[in-house]
């Protein structure tokens, strides 16, 4: 009697799975699904809420209207927000998670090159569509169909500054204190170096790290023994302060010089005065807004309290691509919306002009922003 | 001319070793002491110096927002004072609560329940203050000294000398007093000594709140220094305690603070020596391999035989 009441209840549940897969597989396509990597938490947890705020105000904006327009209907976004912890195998493990168990048409994020990286290889390989907003590594979209980004690529970045070095700050010798660990500052290290011993200059320390280190007075001291005149700091925004700050105690008086990684606000609230008169590229410059940026500028300041950072406008810019790529498709088909995206070659977005010139890299303008009286302030624009 | 330069240099990277080194000397002494009673190893250690940085936080925080400008040394004593009675509360529960039940049982799960406890503090600091780095307010403002080419800060002239009066401090307590014999009779003996009257468990607490208390302290001078806390501060710098503490020979309270020296200057010369830090760590995990080779019970430690 027991083993029968537990075939029919073996067979209820075989039926019940069998049932449920046909109805997933018969259901219409109600909302666009979009997946978030993000970084919130970790070690730069601030650029992990910058992602998901932005993306869930474009969610928010788009879903007022009715939703986004898909062929003939309008469909709601929904989206999946997962955390990558900023941790690569975390990130691969996102996007897996998010691509075999929500099922996303495509997915935004993650922004550090560390985790985008491995995260890319894993869309790749499973045909869904991945644009970072932030991550500046070439390797990230580097033979690779189904990525794209929203940002400028470190051969770029690390042209202007090294540029901006040699022209602007009129230094012959520089010294760079990069995080060995990580594939964005490693990259863009080596690519100042290059660029600026190309210009005529010469680096006279490269030193590095290791991902959450807090002492960095070896090095600077090496540092200081060589006498740069300009120290160039590739790093993210919770480690610079604490950089800068040895630097000064350790009696370097030099010019400091950054890049975009340095964009979120946190920095000048942990870095404070030692920051005083430091110049950093970057993406966008809040207060040489376009309209357009305006725009966004004003919604986010009015459903969050504070100024949306870098990370926020490029998720933006990113969401909004990849909404006008499903759009244009007219279906929530992966390969078409890769198709469509992929012909996109003009994009205006909260943070500038983009072209596409095939491939996931846009090519787009840099700023460099200079730290006054604990502010962020617009100083030039480098145009590619 | 160049030789008197490369002194001065070498000067600095001293000074900065002894700084680093203070740190971790005094992180060194929890895992060196709760061994030394216990013959387990501490692995939350680490994150109650993380929990005391931010304590010290708070105190300093809350002291120097007060109306009327306190003096800078009431700041300091009401923050440390605050900060270790604090640590040295959660260090007395945390072996209360998680590693007295275990006493009996094998010692793996004593070194288990201690990385899980490790993982709690972090993860509840992860939960509660949220991942955002915090900065901590500077006590007194920090004035920059130059002598003979060597760059030096009141802030770490502060840190060496604080962590000079704790360590000194706690040496005469285990050495000079009564507590200090207990502590040291209990260590050497734990089946033969509750017979002569020694409240054992009482001395094992006191160990933990001790232990606890100097990581306390340890985290208030570390936020001097590098003030920027996250959740997950502790967890390197525990490790790198840790091996102090090995190599220093665990158990032994002045092999700790050799050992902290020792892993401090490791730290400082090892991207000098090798242009690149990027072998720090190897180099620093080779060296406590290397020394474990040669003298298993670590700089200071004395061989025990395993009585049957």
């Amino acid at each position: 009697m027991g083993r029968k009441i537990g075939q029919v209840l073996a067979m209820f549940i075989v039926l019940a799975g069998i049932g449920m897969i046909l109805g997933c597989g018969a259901k219409p396509e109600q909302e666009v699904r979009l997946g978030v990597n993000a970084e919130l938490t970790g070690s730069k947890p601030t650029v992990g809420d910058s992602c998901k705020k932005a993306m869930e105000l474009l969610a928010e904006q788009i879903n007022q209207q009715g939703g986004l327009k898909v062929g003939e209907r309008r469909l709601p976004l929904r989206l999946y927000i997962e955390d990558n912890e900023d941790k690569a195998e975390s990130a691969a493990a996102a996007a897996q998670k998010l691509i075999s168990q929500n099922n996303v048409l495509a997915i935004i994020g993650p922004n550090a090159s560390g985790n985008a990286i491995p995260a890319a290889r894993i869309c790749e390989d499973s045909s869904v569509i991945m644009i970072s907003p932030w991550s500046t590594n070439p390797k990230t979209t580097e033979g690779k169909k189904q990525v794209f980004r929203a940002c400028f690529i470190d051969d770029f970045q690390g042209q202007v500054m090294a540029k901006f070095a040699r022209q602007h700050l009129k230094a012959d010798t520089a010294a760079v204190l990069y995080d060995v660990a990580s594939e964005y500052n490693k990259g863009i290290a080596e690519y100042f170096k290059q660029f600026f011993e190309a210009d005529g200059g010469k680096v006279v320390a490269f030193t590095s790290y290791t991902t959450g280190d807090k002492d960095f007075s070896s090095q600077l001291t090496t540092i200081k023994a060589a006498a740069p005149q300009v120290l160039f700091l590739p790093n993210y925004y919770n480690e610079v302060p604490l950089q800068v700050r040895q630097a000064r105690h350790q009696g370097l008086t030099c010019a400091i010089i950054g890049s975009d990684s340095w964009g979120s606000q946190e920095l000048l609230t942990l870095g404070g005065a030692d920051l005083e008169g430091s110049y950093f590229s970057t993406h966008y410059a809040p207060d040489i807004a376009t309209p357009k940026a305006q725009e966004f500028i004003k919604a986010y300041e009015a459903k969050y309290g504070k100024k949306p950072d870098d990370v926020a406008a490029l998720t933006y810019d990113a969401g909004q691509l990849l909404c006008q790529a499903i759009t244009r498709a007219g279906v929530l088909d992966r390969v078409k919306v890769r198709d469509t995206l992929a012909q996109i070659t003009e994009f205006e977005g909260v943070t500038g002009k983009m072209t596409f010139k095939g491939g996931g890299d846009p090519v787009k303008s840099a700023v460099i922003l200079l730290i006054q009286n604990g502010q962020f302030k617009y100083f030039a624009s480098v145009q590619p | 001319m160049l030789l008197y330069h490369q002194m001065a240099l070498a000067l600095q990277y001293l000074l900065n070793a002894l700084q680093l080194g203070s740190v971790y000397a005094l992180i060194a002494l929890g895992y060196s002491m709760v061994y030394g009673i216990l013959t387990m190893i501490n692995f939350a250690h680490g994150d109650i110096f993380m929990v005391g940085a931010y304590l010290a936080m708070w105190a300093s925080l809350f002291l120097l927002g007060l109306p009327g400008q306190l003096p800078t040394v009431v700041i300091f004593l009401g923050s440390l004072l605050f900060t270790m009675t604090l640590t040295a509360c959660l260090g007395v529960s945390i072996e209360r609560l998680a590693y007295r039940p275990l006493r009996q049982a094998p010692k793996v799960s004593a070194v288990i329940t201690a990385l899980g406890v490790g993982l709690f503090l972090e993860n509840f600091t992860l939960a509660t203050i949220g991942p955002e780095p915090r900065q901590v307010p500077a006590i007194f403002p920090v004035q920059q000294y130059s002598w003979g080419g060597v760059a030096f800060t009141n802030v770490q002239v502060f840190i060496l000398l604080v962590a000079l009066f704790l360590m000194i401090l706690l040496d005469f307590l285990v050495r000079r007093t009564l507590t200090g014999m207990a502590m040291r009779a209990v260590s050497s003996n734990r089946v033969v000594v509750p017979l002569m009257g020694v409240p054992v468990d009482r001395i094992i607490s006191l160990t933990f709140a001790i232990g606890s208390a100097i990581a306390g302290a340890g985290g208030l001078l570390y936020g001097l220094a590098y003030p920027v806390l996250d959740p997950y501060m502790g967890i390197r710098i525990g490790w790198w305690a840790f091996i102090a503490a090995v190599v220093g020979g665990i158990g032994n309270i002045r092999g700790a603070v050799l050992g902290g020296y020792v892993l401090g200057a490791v730290e400082i010369f090892t991207p000098v020596l090798l242009a690149s830090s990027t072998y720090r760590d190897s180099v620093a995990f080779s060296l406590l391999l290397i020394l474990l080779i040669f003298k298993p019970t670590g700089l200071l430690g004395r061989p025990t035989v395993e009585k049957v």
